[in-house]
């Protein structure tokens, strides 16, 4: 078979493929559609290119095989020819970059009035924070961790006391309000990575990073670990559950402050020492 | 120019290249080229076997040395790509896998195919073989030091090689050797593991450094009489400017490397934060892990043009060759070459849009790493407007290059997606970014290695390799290699991450149950296909068609040595003249369609040739 034909069944199967692939994106649950459609932009614009050149390409192999006597064109250059290509090809890129700016900007620009939630990863497994009544979340240092702190929050930091801890690997939020992912690790890389939600971010030991979006759709999401972290990096799952107001503030108020975790701790330690003395 | 220039009208303009620099006079001579101002080169014959084989001078022994030494990683690399593979698609086949194995399988994997299989192939392989010839020298100008940078590399491979038989195996941390968990208990081959990579690379940046010296200085310094840099073939252009690149990038990934052995050994804290493992904290406090992956990448993204500028000239010069017609655009391909190798300084973050660093870089990062689209994008209009009138061989050599632009435009787009920082965010870490690199610098480069091997086996062996063979190794690997990486961009939409031994039961990942185990099968396919390739070889070796001298009616000076195979010293007694670049083919007037960089201006004067 003539090899122009296989290359372009290739192109043929590459698009029907993008048409008809069972496999896309999961349905969005949060604000960030801009990446979805940037996404959809430069698949119209680069596949556009894509099919152009490969079948320009083809075209070429059909049109100007070799035969026995015939002279190809000799034309070295071309100027006026790279001019046109060379700026189509500036105004195309630039297209496609300024949305991805607008929504980077977007992105590193969190709103006022998310809430901040303060996840914590290490090898391997999440666990989460909120701020109390304060609204401010206390100060943290990982020497401090232990098993009354696991947070390692700063006991004299008076804004630590009411801090909300979840003693879960699955966090659940509030549906329509934006959340401030403060991202922690306490040993090595992670990333705390939901696909519906579409962004991501690494954790990493030694510094706290950020990023927000808006959940829009109340339900279970399965949390994934989206930077290797050694052997257990696969298994490193957690969950969050989007819920309405109403259900997220009934399951808040279920969750126990830093100052009950560390009295309840003190008690268990005193009703040990008496246990030990009897 | 206008295709109206009269003979002396178009002479005039040449010879004004060969000014005489003390008078600034116009020499009359069209055939005049400036003499040369060094003697030649003495060169050092081989006096045993050892010599002429073993610890050999000539660079093109020492080619086919490291050809085969990166050729025996890369079939290590395959095979530890089909355990992998095995792991995804059949888990139930792949019992005696544990997630150790895996992680370090991918790793060695990712290392040897970049570093030892392509870098060293395409630079101390083909850059060996090749830029003596090419701009007729008669050896690299320092023999010696170049023997040393070979068997510096093998002694390389040789410990990277040894980590996978000590104890606790070879490192398991990806390639990228992100610290923290490089070094510590929980990351597979922490202990001995990583500190043998770390020397071996540290020993593949001593030995590719003078390598690299000799290929940058032969290229500067030992061109023939007449080979102005303007006049140099494609190939030559894209491993300079690699090489270039090279010496640059390389030295950030030495230090890391020493710093990085340094905190497992010394347990300083270059890269380390204070951690907490097992409840303990560790001796380590106020490193900065970003800081390693800045130097990563600094090295990491030119190393990816590193690999890719040589094959951007080497297809440009097979495509040439083969459409019979000048490649389009010349200066335009210089000029992209090196600015795309001075651009990829300039982007190695938008590796790291979701790192954790500063995100404001974002926005630089974005916009510096579209901006080399726009060079790369150039070169490819100008691939297939050469295509474009030509008068095409569809021939093996041929398949290889088509088989390129179609895998790297595809690799090439996808590139845009990931570099346009907000658009990386739901993508990256997933199986998308495997699919665009893998496509872009895994099977692109690959075409056109295989496209180069075809084309100069005939100049190397002296004999022609079956063409039957070829179109089937072809058309075997551009289709399995398009269905493996194609519909695996569709996983990484899904949200499928990377690096996952296992999947679960995740529902949006059970349904790319089926796709990968379609992709693996193609992987095993792929994998063995390239067995054709050897046994071709070996066929052609025994039993294969004598290759007439320039097979391939080609004008560049490698087909224009005294005898085929070269000996030692290239071209005989005397250096080859050049009077023009290496792209006349199909010149008007001309009685073949083709001349010869070394046919003076009288010889064709009839011709309408418009650059010389």
């Amino acid at each position: 078979m003539h090899a122009g034909i296989i290359f372009l069944l290739v192109i043929i199967g590459s698009i029907l493929f993008h048409i008809f692939t069972p496999w896309y994106w999961t349905d969005i649950a949060s604000n960030w559609k801009g990446m979805d459609d940037t996404i959809t932009l430069t698949f119209w614009v680069g596949g556009g290119v894509f099919v152009a050149v490969c079948l320009f390409m083809i075209y070429c192999v059909f049109r100007y095989q070799h035969k026995e006597g015939r002279r190809a064109e000799y034309k070295p250059e071309d100027k006026k020819l790279e001019k046109i290509l060379t700026w189509a090809t500036t105004l195309g890129v630039a297209a496609l970059l300024a949305p991805g700016l607008i929504i980077w900007n977007q992105y590193v620009n969190v709103p006022k009035n998310a809430i901040e939630v303060d996840v914590m990863a290490w090898q391997w497994g999440w666990q989460y924070r909120l701020p109390g009544k304060d609204g401010k979340l206390g100060t943290t240092q990982v020497r401090n961790i232990a098993d009354n702190n696991p947070f390692g929050i700063n006991p004299d930091d008076p804004f630590g006391k009411d801090d909300i801890m979840v003693e879960s690997d699955v966090i659940n939020l509030e549906n329509n309000r934006p959340v401030k992912i403060l991202l922690r690790s306490v040993d090595v890389l992670h990333n705390w990575y939901v696909p519906q939600f579409r962004a991501k971010m690494d954790a990493v030991p030694g510094t706290v990073t950020f990023y927000w979006f808006e959940p829009n759709k109340v339900g279970e999401y399965e949390v994934l670990c989206a930077e290797y972290c050694g052997v257990g990096h696969y298994a490193m799952r957690g969950g969050v559950e989007v819920q309405d107001k109403a259900d997220y503030e009934a399951w808040l108020g279920e969750q126990e402050t830093f100052e009950q975790l560390s009295a309840r701790y003190e008690k268990l330690n005193v009703d040990g020492n008496k246990l030990a003395k009897k | 120019m206008s295709d109206e220039y009269d003979n002396n009208k178009s002479y005039q303009a040449q010879s004004s290249e060969v000014m005489d620099g003390s008078t600034g006079s116009v020499s009359p001579d069209i055939d005049y080229v400036r003499p040369s101002e060094v003697g030649e080169q003495e060169l050092y014959h081989p006096h045993s076997f050892i010599e002429k084989w073993v610890f050999c001078q000539d660079a093109k022994v020492i080619g086919v040395q490291y050809f085969l030494t990166a050729v025996f990683t890369g079939v290590v690399g395959l095979i530890l790509s089909w355990l992998m593979r095995l792991q995804l698609g059949f888990p139930e086949l792949a019992g005696f896998m544990t997630a150790e194995h895996y992680y370090q399988f991918v790793t060695m994997h990712g290392m040897i195919m970049v570093v030892y299989f392509l870098t060293a192939l395409f630079l101390g392989g083909f850059g060996n073989y090749l830029i003596p010839l090419m701009v007729g020298a008669r050896d690299m100008v320092f023999p010696y030091v170049n023997m040393l940078s070979f068997w510096m590399f093998f002694v390389a491979v040789a410990v990277l090689m040894a980590s996978f038989f000590v104890p606790g195996g070879p490192t398991g941390a990806g390639w990228t050797l992100y610290p923290p968990q490089t070094i510590l208990e929980g990351t597979p081959g922490a202990g001995m593991g990583i500190l043998l990579m770390l020397i071996s690379l540290s020993l593949f940046v001593i030995g590719f450094t003078m390598g690299g010296l000799n290929y940058m200085i032969t290229i500067l310094q030992a061109r023939t009489r007449g080979m102005t840099l303007m006049r140099m073939p494609l190939t030559v252009w894209g491993i300079f400017t690699a090489t270039v690149l090279a010496m640059l990038a390389f030295p950030a990934l030495l230090v890391s490397a020493i710093m990085m052995t340094l905190d497992k050994v010394l347990q300083t804290s270059f890269f380390m934060p204070t951690i907490l493992k097992a409840g303990e904290v560790l001796e380590y406090g106020g490193g900065s892990p970003i800081l390693f992956q800045h130097l990563f990448w600094f090295f990491g993204h030119p190393e990816v043009y590193i690999v890719a500028l040589p094959a951007f000239g080497i297809v440009s010069d097979l495509i040439s060759v083969h459409a019979r017609k000048n490649i389009f655009g010349y200066r335009m391909m210089v000029w992209a070459i090196v600015g795309i190798g001075a651009l990829s300084f300039f982007v190695w973050a938008h590796h790291m849009y979701v790192s954790g660093m500063n995100p404001w870089f974002g926005f630089f990062f974005a916009t510096t790493t579209l901006i080399i689209a726009v060079p790369t994008a150039m070169k490819v209009y100008n691939w297939i407007l050469t295509l474009w009138r030509g008068n095409i061989r569809i021939n093996v050599v041929m398949l290889w290059c088509l088989g390129f632009i179609v895998t790297f435009v595809n690799g090439g787009i996808t590139g845009i997606f990931l570099g346009n920082v907000s658009v990386d965010v739901p993508l990256s870490d997933t199986y998308f970014v495997i699919a665009h690199f893998h496509m872009v610098m895994g099977i692109a480069p690959l075409m056109v290695i295989m496209g180069a091997v075809y084309h100069w086996f005939p100049l190397v062996a002296g004999k022609m390799l079956d063409e039957g063979l070829g179109k089937w190794h072809f058309w075997i690997t551009f289709l399995g290699a398009y269905s493996i990486y194609f519909p695996m961009h569709y996983l990484g939409f899904i949200g499928v991450p990377r690096r996952y031994f296992e999947m679960y039961d995740s529902p949006y990942m059970t349904s790319a149950v089926g796709m990968n185990e379609f992709i693996s099968i193609a992987a095993f396919i792929v994998g063995a296909a390239q067995f054709i390739l050897i046994f071709n070889i070996i066929k052609t070796l025994k039993t294969g068609k004598k290759a007439e001298q320039n097979p391939w009616k080609a004008n560049s000076l490698e087909w224009y040595t005294s005898t085929v195979p070269p000996e030692h010293g290239n071209f005989g007694d005397r250096l080859p003249v050049v009077h023009r670049w290496p792209y006349d083919f199909s010149v008007p007037g001309a009685k073949e369609d083709y001349i010869p960089q070394t046919t003076a201006p009288s010889e064709v004067i009839h011709t309408k040739v418009e650059k010389t």
